[in-house]
Parts: structure tokens; C-alpha cells; sequence
């Protein structure tokens, strides 16, 4: 193990990183240490000048209780939802079945389709904003969740293709072969054999995909407007111009917005990290 | 009849291996090609016109692509961000291998602080800029509230044409780090520990042990955290939007929000010129596309 395991230094350097460890934790999360007691503080706080002390009054309930009740959040809340969750089973499903297409199969083009998902997946936003905004205008999708739903499953299928794909060719492929000695047919294989294999990489796929797109600020921006069917992560602007410097109301709505993905990564921690290291680093 | 189908399913079934992958392929590649390869091919047509969005495209030939790099003073601001910006952002590069080496130990607890962490690259970049410009307020913000308690002089960050941007990407250096703190992690999961042992019998330690040792072993966490660094690095555009706008005065502006802006904004519609930008930044992420792909053929080569 490197570096050398605390147990086995001196005293004084394994007392010094028990310290160490809170204390560079805290400077690590002070900026958002700040603004979750921004979040509980009362508004009169900030008049004072009372900006680092302790809040002086708490009003954590207050505060939240008027991004839920008092504002278009819980709206915004509901569109992201509404968004991610039709995407993540999209992309997921689409990319099953490329991931299948990709791995078993000896075919000539297969490495160019791959890399053509792969690419994709790694080009800048901009080159597609201009048509990809175009077509949903034309297809009466502008300003409609189905609008985003539709781009966000084909750009991320690219990358869940890469995972997938990866995924299954580190399968035992004597498995498949001996399925194919039975006669069992291509689809069954894909359906009884493969797909139960790949219950983990479907949870990571999935808690990852989630973070992407409830996360995703700059499609929202370009393919809606409004409450109608604004994410949450464009939403949050309008609340904001709403509150303006009210920070307390301001700190309580962003950490609600952030909070669905940052629940997914505590629950699914360890799917979480194997998808965001592409299952390349073991 | 019956027996038309019975010809069928004898056809499908003495096919089976070669037509299966097509079929399962053709509703991803379809739904990809109209959504990604098909819009790439049409920016590079729209970039060679002058069009609002709504009437007639006009073709102007390259003289989008001339004006750009003639004489538009924004592109060249935006340019040179993008390029501090490639830089800077692979600092999270040792500094999440910094932070991985600090925690990769087995004291109690310490699975809750690898996630602590962690925590910043969950969060969606538009919170980070949120906190990050309350961070940085002149009156309010804790940072001037830090220093003044050193005994230094307050600074308005992203008021300040000469250091706004610097703001902006120690914003996103932070999730980023915590990024690659986590891929570090991984991989220092998989070095190889008898390596390791033979290596300290030897006398390796510290930096050469590091050196010589641990980074070779950590090859693939590395590769992977320059793909998505460079990547993350040419793709900033939410924190921008989120924390100036592009101000002040422009000076924050990048690539992927200039074209934004010419194309989208209450500055107008200019779709042609919008899209001459963004090919601009896809040729630069084209250098690095190529060389991804490149290295992961020649480890297909290797592969079965």
C-alpha cells in the first residue's frame, strides 16, 4: 500500500493526520459550509451585517418553507424529474442493446461504430445547439419536456454505449458460446444471459446518467424557457432574479436543487464510482 | 403462406449471427445520427451562411470564418480564456492525486471522508458558480472575509477584468479535483502491493518510490482523467453563464459562450456566425478526440 499505512508510522505523524484530516475537510467544503448556514439565517442578519457570525435567530424552516411553498420550485423540482428519470431508462435501454451489438459480435465497421459513439459523445454542445434546437422547433417540441428528454437519450447513449460495451466484452464469452451450442437464439442470449450479467453496470449507468442530466444546465437554457418545463438547474436563475439578494432564500433553493443527485451518490455510492471511472480503472 | 414463412424464418435463422447486431444497432445509430452526426455536418453548412435562425440562409462563403479571425477582438479574448482555461484545469490533475494519496489510508471513518470529498463533483456546476460568487462578493463573501481577518486587502474577484476568469476556473477546478481524486483512489486500489513491498526492500521511498513505482501503475486512472479534465476544460460554459455572464467587460468570455451568445442572446440571432465559432472549438476538440481514440485502438490491437 502506498503511501505507508498510518499504522506503521510514528506516534506523533499518525496524532498530526487525525487533526489533519477534519481540518482539511472543512477547508475543503468551506464555500458550501457557507451557504447551508447562509440557508438557516434570518433576513435581518444580513441588514446587520451579520454575514459570518452565528445566525441569530434560526429560520432553516422558514427559509425552505418558502422554496416549497412560496415559489415555482417544487415545479422546476418536478421537470427535472420528469426529464431524468424518461432519459436514464432511454439511454439505458438503447445502450443494452448497442453494448450487446458491440461486444459479441465480430462484424465488419464495428470498431468505426464505436468509435462514432465514442467521438460523438466527447464533441462540444455548440456544434449541435443551432440544428438540434432547429429540429425541436420544427418538430413542435421547443419549450416541452419530451423536447429534452429526445436529445438527452441519443447524446448519452453515446457514452453509455463506450460503458456497455466495455462491460461486456469483460464477460466470460464461453458463456455466450455455449448458450449458441444449445441453440439458444441471439435475442434470448442478449435477454437470458447477458442482461442478468449486467446488473451492475446497469446501476452505475444509471445513478451516473442521473447526476449528468439532472446537472445539465446548458440544454435547458437552449431548448426551453419558463416554469413549463425548465429543470431545475435553469429555474434556479429565475428564483434567484425572484430573491435578489436575499441570500438566505437564495442558499435554501440552490441546496435544494442540488440535493436529488447528491441523495443518489450516498445511496449508490459504490455503482457511482465504478461508472465514473468508465470501468477502465479497476 | 405458410410456407412463405417458414422460407422467412429459415432465411432470418441461417443469418442469425450476422443481421442480429444490425438490428439491434439500427435504433440507437438512427436516433445518434439525427441528433449528433447530422447536426455536426449542418453547423459546418450553417457556418458558411449568414442566417437569423428563421428566414433565408445567405451563403457568404468564409467570410464568417475571415471576420473571426481577421478582426473580431471577443474571439481572440475567448480564444486565449479557452487556452488558459486547458491549462489551468489540468491542475486537478496532481491535486487530485494529492488529495487521493492523502486519503488513501484505513483510519476510521475515513470511507465517510473519501466521500466528503468527493462531495463537490456531484453537485451541478450551476450550484458551484452560485457558491462560488457568494463566496467571492466583495462585501459579503467569506473570502474577503478571510482575508481582512489576515490583515489583507479585500478584492473583488469577478468585478476585476484581470482576475475574473482566474475566479471562474478555481471554481471549476474544485469539482474537477474531486473528480480525479476519485479515479486516483481507484487505481491506488489496484497497484499492486507486492511491487510495492519489493520496492521499499530496495529502499524506494517517497517521491522515487512515487515516481518510479506508483505513477506507472496508475497509467489507465491518468489517461482517463486527462480525457474528462481537457474535455471539462473546452466544454465550460455554465459557470461562465452562472457566475459573469462573460463580464466584466467581456473579459470571462470563452468559446463555447461567445458562440452561445452570438447565436441565442438579446445580442441577436447571427446563427451563421454562432456556428462558424462553434466549428472553431470542435477542430480544437478534434485534436484531442483523435488522440483519445487513437489510444484506445492500439489497445483494441491488444485486445481480442
Amino acid at each position: 500500500m502506498f503511501p505507508t499505512p498510518i499504522e506503521k508510522t510514528s506516534r506523533s505523524w499518525q496524532l498530526t493526520y487525525q487533526t489533519l484530516l477534519p481540518l482539511a475537510l472543512i477547508m475543503w467544503l468551506l464555500p458550501l459550509i457557507a451557504v447551508a448556514i447562509f440557508s438557516i439565517k434570518p433576513l435581518s442578519d444580513f441588514s446587520q451585517g451579520n454575514y459570518w457570525g452565528l445566525p441569530s435567530t434560526f429560520e432553516g424552516f422558514n427559509n425552505y418553507g418558502k422554496v416549497f411553498f412560496e415559489s415555482n420550485m417544487p415545479r422546476y423540482m418536478w421537470n427535472s424529474v420528469m426529464i431524468t428519470v424518461p432519459t436514464v431508462i432511454g439511454a439505458v435501454a438503447l445502450s443494452c442493446l448497442t453494448g450487446f451489438a458491440l461486444g459479441v459480435y465480430k462484424f465488419k465497421g464495428n470498431l468505426l461504430i464505436f468509435f462514432m459513439f465514442v467521438a460523438g459523445n466527447f464533441v462540444p454542445f455548440q456544434i449541435l445547439m443551432v440544428s438540434v434546437r432547429d429540429l425541436t422547433v420544427n418538430m413542435g417540441l421547443y419549450d416541452t419536456k419530451l423536447g429534452l428528454v429526445l436529445f438527452h437519450i441519443a447524446f448519452q447513449t453515446g457514452f453509455c454505449t463506450l460503458f456497455m460495451r466495455n462491460f461486456i466484452r469483460a464477460l466470460p464469452f464461453e458463456l455466450i458460446e455455449a448458450a449458441r451450442v444449445e441453440g439458444v437464439a441471439e435475442w434470448r442470449i442478449f435477454w437470458f444471459v447477458v442482461i442478468p450479467l449486467m446488473k451492475p453496470a446497469l446501476a452505475a449507468l444509471a445513478v451516473l446518467i442521473f447526476t449528468f442530466i439532472w446537472n445539465d444546465y446548458f440544454w435547458a437554457v437552449v431548448l426551453t424557457q419558463g416554469p413549463g418545463a425548465q429543470p431545475v438547474t435553469a429555474g434556479i436563475t429565475s428564483f434567484n432574479s425572484q430573491y435578489v439578494a436575499q441570500y438566505h432564500l437564495m442558499s435554501a433553493g440552490s441546496i435544494v436543487a442540488a440535493l436529488p443527485p447528491v441523495a443518489m451518490f450516498f445511496m449508490m455510492q459504490k455503482h457511482f464510482i465504478a461508472g465514473l471511472t468508465l470501468g477502465a480503472v479497476k | 403462406m405458410a410456407h412463405a414463412t417458414a422460407h422467412k424464418r429459415g432465411w432470418y435463422k441461417r443469418n442469425e449471427i450476422a443481421i442480429t447486431p444490425w438490428l439491434f444497432l439500427l435504433p440507437a445509430v438512427l436516433f445518434f445520427s439525427v441528433y449528433v452526426i447530422i447536426p455536426i455536418a449542418q453547423s459546418f453548412w450553417i457556418s458558411f451562411h449568414e442566417w437569423d435562425g428563421l428566414g433565408e440562409k445567405v451563403w457568404v462563403g468564409t467570410d464568417n470564418y475571415e471576420r473571426l479571425l481577421t478582426n473580431d477582438r471577443k474571439f481572440g479574448v475567448s480564444f486565449w480564456n479557452n487556452i488558459r482555461w486547458l491549462v489551468l484545469y489540468l491542475l486537478a490533475i496532481p491535486a487530485g492525486l494529492f488529495i487521493a494519496l492523502f486519503l488513501n489510508q484505513t483510519v476510521r471513518g475515513i470511507r465517510l471522508y473519501k466521500s466528503l470529498f468527493f462531495f463537490p463533483f456531484v453537485i451541478s456546476q450551476v450550484v458551484v458558480g452560485l457558491v462560488f460568487s457568494w463566496f467571492y462578493l466583495p462585501r459579503e463573501g467569506l473570502l474577503n472575509a478571510i482575508l481582512t481577518f489576515f490583515g489583507l486587502d479585500t478584492i473583488n474577484v469577478l468585478g476585476d477584468p484581470s482576475m475574473a476568469t482566474y475566479g471562474i476556473i478555481a471554481a471549476g477546478l474544485w469539482p474537477q479535483t474531486a473528480y480525479c481524486m476519485i479515479l486516483y483512489l481507484t487505481g491506488l486500489n489496484a497497484v499492486d502491493p507486492e511491487q510495492v513491498e519489493a520496492a521499499r526492500l530496495d529502499g524506494a521511498k517517497g517521491w522515487k518510490m512515487l515516481w518510479y513505482v506508483i505513477l506507472p501503475q496508475l497509467r489507465p486512472a491518468t489517461f482517463i482523467a486527462f480525457v474528462v479534465t481537457i474535455i471539462g476544460a473546452l466544454r465550460s460554459f455554465d459557470l461562465i453563464s452562472v457566475m459573469t455572464n462573460g463580464g466584466p467587460f467581456g473579459s470571462t468570455r470563452v468559446l463555447s459562450f461567445y458562440m452561445f451568445e452570438e447565436s441565442l442572446s438579446e445580442f441577436g440571432f447571427r446563427m451563421g456566425y454562432g456556428a462558424a465559432i462553434a466549428v472553431v472549438l470542435f477542430l480544437i476538440m478534434l485534436l484531442f478526440i483523435a488522440y483519445f481514440l487513437y489510444s484506445m485502438w492500439q489497445d483494441e490491437k491488444g485486445g481480442r
